[in-house]
């Protein structure tokens, strides 16, 4: 503003100022802040990755960066991918706008590039000099070695058998996971810099302490031992155990013989791994026993599906009470108030040739019976601390042989975990989580802004070969698909840069700060309208009172 | 020809519904999206929280500024626009600005373009705009002489449905049933009972002008394609965007986007344009909600939602107007429409 010509009359000779003089943020009651937020899918998954993280690379193409992200928590995304069971996707907020993001289905996809492209992850951390022994190289234990060499540390794996997967190989039938995948991503957490020693069973713990100079043990053995009933039998036919047979069809050499009818007694996803598999082994009658109902099966609700389409028959609510050569007597249950099977006094009969026990497996805790210190709980599984660590200083187990929920993806959750704190404990420090962000809920969300995109689905490989071969079930998504997928992630509660805070601001009171960098608030000007906050589609901006 | 939002490759993650997107290729996104937007309007006006005329002007005015490469003068009415852009000495204008009188602004800009035509100054091109004061009431009889003479100006009306400036006053824009200073919620018929407005872009539409459109703070993919179109045309435009004002209407400052939101979803502001009279294009509805969804969260329509019950009788009133815009214009596709 200015008035050079004091001759001229005051009000028509001022230069237009700018508005910009007036401060409008002084009217403000309420700020805006953008904020980050816990995604669902994040909180949900046992093995704590980053799933938003590496999504978000996945949907600009980014391939390698992705998988990245995805092997700083999970060094086995082909694996899980196609295993686990996706507690990410039941958390997903989009299910509630149309379908979950097909996670696994991403998941896999990447897994599958990195196996292809021979991508290696990235180590991080120097060597530290300190050793650990791994004992069991199933999910756990090659997580947890994975994860300890990554921090540096020098890793030998000790497994009893003779091929290292656990669960993985001897639990998961190929149609689900095939072995190359397997085999895949073992061969690169091994040349990542792990030792791997197969056929090696350790008895003695103490001894690899002091004998061999490990300076930590990690055990995670699993639970591999089959859990039996007796039934009353006249003259019993064939009785197996669903762990055995799984096993067998892992190391025989020759196809197993499970005959013509099989009753597999059990309703968990062993059962319906064994039911499908016995049908694939030319069983003409694969028959599922099971003392509840579909509703209390602790069987994933899609596994009993897909056995059923494979003609597995499942009777339902029966329990088998005599065994007469190949006469299954069987007595019909009902479901009481309070959820729990109830015999009614009803019987039936069953012919069938062999009976596959699938009721669950014990830990083998007997090498553990001499350690010092170490506490087995009453249901056989062993004790450990909040670090995951036994009674015996140094020693830590994870996996199945801890109380745990028996899957995959918490079995590599564990190993992560307990590398982190063997790491802490190892350099004298106690492991403290980082904090978690508040959860991103639906109600956060604008949903407006994202488009209609139903979930893509997976080819399925089709009844017959199901029926007769161990191919693969579920196929794969390719490149413009998995894409699609990938883009279908709301980005709850974080920021992805859509530039809806910088458009709707009625004030341009929001600063673009160019990719990657967001935006930031100008406060000399923003009114505190809460309009950027609303129209967030992914909840990034919280409105806060100003301080008084 | 520019292509319509709704007509373009669908993008997700997001679709095309938001401001901008990493993803989204640069010519894909809208001018708002970009750091280089001319902001007509810069920062320390004064309109009120959550402004809806201060957001539809910045979005009809930038993407105006692009689609002109600058070369763009702006007329403007009497009314909130004009007043909390410029208070003496001040001004947020980032463009050559005129304000002459309420009602005239259509006639100023018919002398400006005129100017521009006479100093062989095809380039520069002209737009007028007004609240819906002065574009119904009082410069109405300027507009349509405007549109008769089909002279080379885009007229924008910002409507936001009363006289918002001087304390929320009924204009001949005002829908049946709100409460305005002048209206007042009481008696047999409360709030405004002179009827349904006056529909100026029908009115502009009989003019057989080039090109109508109606648009909205929120559908800003739809508003810029619109603004970026009539630049690319000669003769008398107009259009028509919907702008909810938090002050007048009641609503929360942060639900200016959201109301008009729901004016569009439930069919009383109908998105469309049309070319010499006739409709060429309209807006689906994607969500459809009721009138009474639009009603209830203003404060202007409270007295339809009284504690002792609601006054079910006038909101049919209301949802019959938004029916008969969604059979008038086809808003919803047939199968969805019932």
């Amino acid at each position: 503003m200015s008035n050079t010509d004091p001759k001229l009359p005051y009000a028509i000779t001022l230069d237009p100022g700018t508005s910009l003089a007036n401060h409008t943020g002084s009217w403000r009651t309420f700020m805006p802040v953008y904020r980050d937020a816990l995604p669902p899918c994040n909180n949900a998954c046992p093995a704590g990755e980053n799933i938003q993280g590496w999504l978000y690379h996945a949907e600009e193409g980014n391939y390698q960066a992705a998988w990245n992200v995805l092997v700083q928590d999970n060094p086995m995304p082909a694996i899980m991918g196609r295993v686990c069971y996706h507690p990410c996707e039941s958390a997903c907020n989009r299910k509630d706008l149309d379908e979950a993001v097909a996670v696994h289905a991403v998941e896999r996809f990447l897994g599958d590039e990195a196996l292809k492209q021979g991508w290696m992850p990235e180590a991080t951390h120097a060597d530290t000099g300190k050793r650990v022994l791994v004992v069991g190289a199933g999910p756990s234990g090659l997580s947890a070695a994975y994860h300890l060499r990554r921090l540096g540390h020098a890793v030998t794996i000790r497994e009893a058998g003779p091929m290292a997967g656990g669960m993985m190989r001897f639990g998961i039938p190929k149609y689900r996971l095939p072995r190359d995948i397997l085999d895949g991503e073992i061969a690169r957490i091994v040349n990542f810099g792990v030792t791997l020693e197969l056929n090696q069973k350790v008895e003695d713990i103490p001894a690899a302490f002091e004998s061999e100079g490990f300076d930590a043990v990690f055990i995670a053995v699993g639970a591999h031992l089959a859990k039996r009933i007796d039934i009353p039998a006249h003259a019993a036919g064939r009785i197996l155990d669903a762990a055995s047979v799984l096993h067998d069809m892992e190391t025989s050499p020759e196809p197993l013989q499970l005959g013509r009818r099989v009753i597999v007694y059990g309703g968990g996803n062993t059962a319906m791994d064994v039911a499908r598999t016995a049908k694939r082994l030319g069983a003409e009658e694969a028959m599922i026993v099971y003392r509840r109902s579909r509703t209390e099966m602790p069987a994933h609700d899609f596994e009993a599906t897909e056995a059923e389409q494979e003609g597995v028959l499942i009777h339902w609510l029966r329990t088998i009470k005599h065994i007469d050569e190949t006469t299954f007597t069987v007595e019909k249950m009902e479901i009481d108030a309070n959820g729990r099977p109830q015999a009614t006094g009803e019987f039936e009969t069953l012919e069938a040739d062999t009976l596959i026990m699938a009721l669950g497996q014990d830990v083998d805790t007997s090498f553990l019976q001499s350690v010092p210190g170490v506490k087995i709980a009453r249901d056989g599984v062993v004790d450990v601390d909040e670090h995951m660590m036994t009674g015996y200083t140094g020693l830590f187990a994870g996996g199945d042989m801890v109380p745990s929920e028996r899957t995959v993806t918490v079995a590599v959750g564990h190993g992560k975990k307990a590398a982190h704190h063997i790491d802490a404990w190892l350099k004298g420090q106690t492991y403290v989580k980082p904090a978690k962000h508040p959860l991103a809920a639906f109600d956060k969300l604008n949903t407006w802004y994202y488009d209609d995109a139903p979930q893509l689905v997976q080819p399925q490989l089709d009844i017959i070969r199901r029926q007769t071969s161990f191919d693969e079930v579920i196929g794969d998504l390719d490149e413009s698909t998995a894409l699609f997928e990938a883009r279908r992630c709301l980005s709850c509660g974080n920021c992805f840069e859509c530039d809806n805070c910088y458009g709707v601001c009625p004030d341009n009171a929001v600063k673009k700060l160019g990719p990657g960098k967001r935006f930031e608030f100008l406060y000399d000007f923003c009114k505190g309208c809460g309009l950027c906050a609303a129209e967030c589609p992914c909840g990034a901006i919280d409105m806060i009172p100003e301080a008084s | 020809m520019t292509e319509h939002p709704s007509q373009s490759v669908k993008f997700y993650q997001t679709g095309t519904h938001t401001v901008g997107n990493r993803l989204l290729d640069e010519t894909k996104r809208t001018v708002q999206a970009s750091v280089d937007r001319s902001n007509a309007i810069t920062s320390g006006h004064r309109a009120c929280q959550g402004c809806g005329e201060a957001l539809g002007a910045r979005y009809a005015l930038d993407s105006a500024m692009r689609a002109t490469d600058g070369q763009l003068v702006a007329v403007n009415a009497t009314g909130c626009l004009e007043v909390f852009t410029t208070p003496y000495p001040e001004t947020s204008w980032q463009l050559p600005w005129l304000h002459s009188l309420f009602g005239n602004a259509p006639a100023v800009a018919t002398g400006v373009a005129a100017a521009f035509r006479v100093k062989g100054r095809k380039d520069v091109r002209v737009i007028a705009q007004g609240g819906d004061g002065s574009t119904t009431d009082i410069g109405f009889g300027c507009l349509s002489g405007m549109f008769e003479r089909n002279d080379d100006v885009l007229y924008i009306c910002y409507d936001n449905e009363a006289y918002m400036n001087t304390g929320v006053q009924r204009s001949s824009a005002t829908p049946p049933f709100a409460r305005t200073a002048t209206t007042q919620a009481i008696g047999e018929a409360p709030g405004n009972v002179f009827g349904t407005g006056k529909n100026l872009p029908l009115i502009a539409m009989a003019h057989n002008i080039p090109y109508v459109a109606t648009a909205s703070v929120a559908d800003l993919h739809d508003l810029e394609y619109k603004v970026t179109k009539a630049m690319g045309m000669r003769g008398a435009r107009y259009i028509h965007i919907l702008v909810p004002c938090p002050l007048g209407w009641g609503s929360a400052s942060d639900a200016t986007i959201q109301v008009a939101r729901l004016a569009i979803e439930s069919g009383l502001f109908p998105l469309f344009e049309a070319e010499h009279g006739e409709v060429t294009q309209v807006s689906k509805i994607r969500r459809r909600v009721m009138a009474e969804d639009y009603l209830k969260v203003q404060k202007r329509f409270a007295h339809l939602f009284r504690k002792e019950g609601k006054d079910v009788d006038k909101i049919a009133v209301v949802q019959r107007m938004a029916d008969h815009n969604i059979k008038r214009f086809g808003l919803m596709d047939e199968e969805t429409a019932q």
